[in-house]
């Protein structure tokens, strides 16, 4: 077993500053983006994440970027994707490490300069970096 | 040089939106564990992926400690020529690991 340095969890408050950081004062709209994890995972070390957002990604209707964030990791951010038109559609995929149960939320800059955003909650049975 | 896991059709129609999936070797090493001794492990991730359709960039991403090991990340595109895909991996100490893979568009 590892042994764990002793640092505070991305609070909510922590969680709340870095999207604050990214929106500013822009509302931020539920809707049009679809955030997809498993509801329970039995291993936080590697976790499905797909995002997923209804845009036509034209050269002036488009999904510029999706940021994910996290409630109780040691940082809020997670990953940041930039695309555009170019990209077809707005879907993206990767795996991430959850250090607990959590929410996790999804924001998606429109190129309109809107923000639109969906959340998840996972269960994790074993968390990430738990085991050498 | 870690090994990578590209996958795409190598073949296209123009205007085709074409999936691509990518898998770097890397521990993504956080920064927040400790060995055995007590001392802190330093933080060594990929903190940048970057890829180009000849020359031009189509999708890039900044990835962040809670990233699990071995890096997965899949996009699309839109096949607008032939020619070659450029994927870039960008570590914390400043090295560059890029792959070149090409598509014919017909």
């Amino acid at each position: 077993m590892a042994v764990f340095a002793p640092i505070a969890d991305a609070t909510d408050a922590a969680m709340a500053e870095a999207i604050r950081e990214l929106i500013g004062e822009a509302p931020l709209e539920p809707g049009k983006v679809k955030l997809e994890l498993p509801s329970i995972v039995e291993n936080g070390n590697t976790v499905p994440l797909t995002v997923s957002v209804e845009s036509p990604m034209t050269a002036v209707d488009h999904v510029e970027s999706i940021h994910i964030f996290n409630q109780k990791n040691p940082q809020p951010y997670v990953a940041a994707f930039h695309l555009g038109p170019r990209a077809g559609k707005a879907h993206v995929a990767t795996r991430i490490r959850l250090a607990d149960s959590q929410r996790l939320i999804a924001i998606v800059r429109l190129a309109d300069g809107r923000f639109w955003s969906d959340s998840a909650d996972v269960i994790v049975t074993s968390a990430a970096c738990t085991e050498q | 040089m870690a090994r990578v896991l590209i996958n795409f059709p190598q073949r296209a129609k123009r205007g085709e939106i074409i999936e691509i999936k990518t898998l770097i070797q890397h521990p993504m090493e956080t920064g927040y564990r400790l060995d055995n001794k007590g001392v802190a492990i330093p933080r060594d991730i990929l903190n940048r992926f970057v890829c180009a359709y000849n020359g031009n960039e189509v999708f890039r991403a900044e990835l962040f400690p809670a990233i699990a090991a071995n890096p997965f990340v899949a996009f699309s595109t839109i096949a607008t020529e032939s020619g070659e895909l450029a994927f870039s991996w960008f570590d914390d100490r400043g090295q560059i690991q890029t792959e070149i893979r090409q598509i014919i568009v017909e």
